[in-house]
């Protein structure tokens, strides 16, 4: 009896997911699978094998993958060297590198815009060395480079907290036995720290995948990622049954790989933190 | 020796890839001539400009107020969420968390596009409509922070209060709450920075004239760069790091390691 | 300290929601508010401050990058707006539609300030003058660096084929102008429907992309000014404020022709605030606001007082006020039917996407 009573706590949440979570979910299902005057139609979504959609999809996907490898390959071997810090520094040290996580998202993305242009910082110092100079911006270079920047806080993260997690006596432990630190790494440490490394990984190739506002800045309208297309769909076509298809194909797409991703690791995304 | 010095090396040059754009900003906030490049001088002029600029200064209040009231409500609901959950059997969790986690794997453009077309429907856009996409993405997080400590918890204590007389509130203010708060106090943490950092859902979820610090600046942005906004980036890179050192060194935080 | 911090955090969220509540968060109907939609970086900030000031009325106003965005943001239908600024074939388009209210010039006594050629001018999409009130008005030109470029080849667009200037060229981020552009080198009309010419069109800007460095709107006047690109597809207005910061700037509208537009005010069938709508079209065109907002934008202006009294070196500059000649050689834009439109926004989207 109690029990039920206390069950009763979730019924807002559970209003509130219906009415904000499910309805629009159902909406954009509405919208992607009928024509403008409300006729059945799957046109909406089986336009994502349109040549240029097709594109934007694997444009986006090469480049999430890029930043996800980068932000990883970067990410790892930090958040080694961060656990090996010990006591009070080690709260400072992370702190450092965490803190422009909270910066505004969109000043990071300025941020870079200015470094990488033209007659920026990046090329002045290089062309006072006599080096050539960088023309990135307006490239999909620059928005790789600019995500890893963006994202790069939520790999280390969660890498480094299941660093933390390790045990000291499992190392020391297989040490005694006669464990290299090569092998120690492949059997203790990778193993162990693979949980972080899935949330890591899902924290990053998600809004890589599915950005726009990046591209939009700093590709100089060169680059279509699959959000620009579902954006201008949206902003500039007035168009909202096929942004609503594409939508609805992107969802599904996040959603499947993420479970694939999930399936090969033992815990969920919930440590996020 | 050597590794340890490649090491300190690594550290170095990321910490150099993580600053060096926000050094960059900073300077040139003070910089008395609008070139990139040249320095003419320092000035506070574009301070000055940021200050009188009525709507940087209205998308900085929208932004706070924003992120505060809907981290405040998604906690508020997100806590009661977790004590129901918590309270389920099994299969309702497992039903419960699935649902939860559909705001936190969607993409923000889609989540952002599903509620603007709920909204054109039957609302107008306006702040309001801000707030309740806000508080829509918040609420998961509460839940995945407040959940855990809640499973920790203790319940015997709390069953033998009730057995002893106490009102079930009562009971859960002095046993439930105090084990819980961390968990209630990084959630609504949490959700004001994803809040506070939020573009895509405020993009397509805004009513005219509305602007958060992040649609004011990529609209900004679109039209050029002007140096207030190095300005903006200095002022909100020192309040997040005193915000950051206050809660990560200040008295309390000491005594919880 | 965080048992404290909470409950501070926690009371100033919920002083601050009555706040909100009474302030109107949606702010729905609240008679003393205009919902205004401009392009970007059309009107001079302080205006807004001014025209609040004097009636009381809250302006909440919201900007919009290409027409095709404006037409979007307005009939997605989530927003009143009260008063549309954009360009001529756009409100062509809305009048057609029936989105377009009959503006009272009576309740808009200073508009007898605009020069009546601009009201004429806009019978082309507007026949009958009831609907539109003429802003501003320019050409489509391109906007160089007399150091980074050839002067003697830029009085056509084929300059911007020119692999000499592979990375340098700024092309214009919206349809209609960027295909216009590519019809007028192919000697079509940039009204064309046919499938075919628009193809030839598009084939064109594809094989321009590698040369590209950026397709954008508003940004290319600070790019030009930055000197991080040789030459930029623009708006006259854009290229008139440039040249005041960066003496190595200068303009020019090519031989083939170009676009002559003008951007009117509208009000929309969705209005709810007319009376302020009025209002605020009086006080644009009031003389001291006008030159305000024209020394803002650096555009052609239609009201007469406002050009009369601008330094003689100004009136002169055929960069803002194109002379005759030129705008003999240029086309107004003209709404085209819904399947061109489709058809066109396809063929963008390809040229976007092109390697």
């Amino acid at each position: 009896m109690r029990n039920l009573k206390r069950q009763l706590l979730a019924g807002p949440y559970l209003l509130w997911m219906a009415g904000f979570v499910l309805l629009p979910v159902g909406v954009i299902l509405y919208y992607a699978i009928t024509t403008t005057s409300g006729q059945f139609t799957m046109f909406n979504i089986t336009s994502i094998t349109a040549s240029v959609h097709l594109k934007a999809l694997l444009l986006s996907l090469k480049l999430a993958l890029a930043c996800t490898i980068i932000c990883l390959a970067l990410s790892y071997p930090l958040a080694m060297i961060l656990n090996k810090i010990k006591g009070k520094k080690s709260s400072l040290v992370v702190f450092i590198f965490i803190l422009p996580m909270w910066m505004n998202f969109m000043l990071r993305i300025l941020a870079w815009k200015m470094l990488l242009s033209n007659n920026g910082v990046i090329n002045t110092v290089l062309g006072y060395f006599g080096l050539p100079g960088l023309d990135v911006l307006n490239t999909p270079s620059a928005v790789v480079f600019c995500m890893v920047y963006d994202f790069l806080p939520f790999m280390i993260l969660p890498i480094y907290n299941a660093m933390t997690r390790i045990e000291k006596d499992i190392i020391e432990a297989a040490k005694d036995l006669g464990a290299g630190s090569v092998t120690i790494f492949f059997k203790i440490i990778l193993p162990l720290t693979m949980s972080g490394v899935i949330s890591g990984i899902i924290m990053v190739f998600v809004p890589a995948l599915t950005s726009f506002a990046i591209s939009d800045l700093l590709g100089g309208g060169k680059v279509l990622l699959i959000g620009n297309v579902i954006e201008q769909a949206f902003m500039q076509e007035y168009n909202w049954n096929l942004g609503s298809g594409l939508s609805l194909v992107l969802m599904v797409f996040v959603i499947a790989s993420m479970a694939l991703m999930n399936s090969h690791g033992e815990e969920g995304s919930a440590g996020i933190c | 020796m050597l590794k340890k010095s490649a090491e300190r090396m690594y550290l170095f040059l990321i910490f150099l890839f993580l600053y060096l754009p926000i050094i960059v900003l900073i300077v040139l906030s003070f910089n008395d001539s609008k070139s990139k490049v040249q320095w003419g001088g320092f000035t506070l002029r574009w301070y000055q400009r940021l200050f009188s600029s009525s709507s940087m200064m209205e998308a900085f209040g929208t932004t706070i107020f924003v992120s505060l009231a809907s981290a405040l409500i998604a906690t508020l609901l997100g806590t009661l969420a977790a004590l129901g959950i918590d309270a389920m059997k099994k299969r309702g969790q497992a039903i419960m968390m699935g649902a939860t986690n559909i705001p936190l794997l969607n993409a923000d453009i889609v989540t952002g596009i599903s509620m603007m077309l709920l909204f054109v429907r039957f609302m107008r856009l306006g702040l309001n409509t801000v707030l309740i996409a806000h508080i829509t993405f918040n609420i998961p997080y509460v839940i995945l922070n407040v959940l855990p400590k809640l499973k920790q918890s203790n319940r015997t204590t709390y069953e033998a209060a009730l057995d002893l007389g106490a009102t079930p509130f009562y009971a859960f203010y002095k046993i439930i709450w105090p084990q819980i708060r961390p968990g209630v106090f990084s959630g609504f943490l949490m959700a004001m920075t994803m809040s506070l950092d939020d573009f895509s859902v405020t993009y397509f979820t805004k009513g005219a004239g509305i602007h958060t610090l992040s649609t004011m600046i990529y609209t900004e942005m679109r039209k050029g760069i002007r140096p207030e906004m190095y300005a903006l980036s200095t002022i909100l890179f020192l309040i997040a790091l005193v915000l950051l050192l206050f809660m990560n060194f200040g008295p309390s935080a000491r005594k919880e390691e | 300290m965080k048992k404290r911090f909470f409950p501070f955090l926690a009371l100033a969220a919920i002083l601050a929601l009555p706040f909100c509540a009474l302030s109107g968060c949606g702010a729905k109907d609240s008679p003393n508010t205009l919902t205004v939609l401009n392009y970007g970086k059309y009107m001079e900030p302080e205006v807004l401050e001014m025209f609040e000031e004097e009636t009381g009325i809250k302006v909440e106003y919201e900007e919009y990058v290409t027409p095709e965005n404006m037409y979007t943001k307005y009939r997605a239908g989530a927003i009143d707006y009260d008063l549309i600024c954009t360009s001529d074939y756009m409100v062509g388009k809305l009048i057609q539609e029936g989105q377009v209210l009959e503006m009272d010039f009576t309740k808009i006594p200073l508009s007898e300030n605009l020069d009546p050629a601009y009201f004429e001018f806009s019978q082309s999409f507007d026949p009958e003058n009831k609907y539109a009130m003429p802003y501003f008005f320019g050409t489509v030109g391109i906007l160089y660096n007399k150091q980074m470029v050839d002067e003697s080849k830029v009085d056509s667009w084929n300059i911007l084929w020119d692999e000499d200037y592979s990375g340098q060229i700024i092309m214009a981020d919206s349809v209609r102008d960027s295909f216009m552009v590519a019809e007028k080198i192919l000697g079509y009309s940039l009204n064309t429907t046919d499938e075919k010419e628009l193809k030839e069109a598009q084939d064109l800007l594809i094989q321009q992309k590698p040369l590209v460095y950026s397709y954008l709107v508003d940004e290319a006047q600070d790019e030009m000014i930055a000197e991080n690109a040789a030459m930029a597809v623009v708006y006259s207005g854009e290229a008139g404020y440039a040249l005041e910061f960066n003496e190595n700037l200068a303009f020019s509208v090519p031989k083939e022709g170009s676009n002559m537009w003008i951007d009117s005010w509208f009000i929309p069938k969705t209005a709810k605030h007319i009376e302020n709508a009025e209002k605020f079209l009086n006080f644009l065109c009031r003389e001291d606001v006008s030159m305000l907002n024209f020394d803002y934008v650096y555009y052609a202006t239609p009201n007469v007082k406002t050009k009369a009294s601008l330094d003689p070196e100004i009136q002169e500059s055929a960069t803002i006020f194109p002379p005759t000649e030129i705008l003999e050689n240029c086309e107004v834009l003209k709404p085209l039917d819904d399947v061109s439109n489709t058809n066109l926004s396809i063929l963008w989207k390809e040229v976007k996407s092109a390697d």
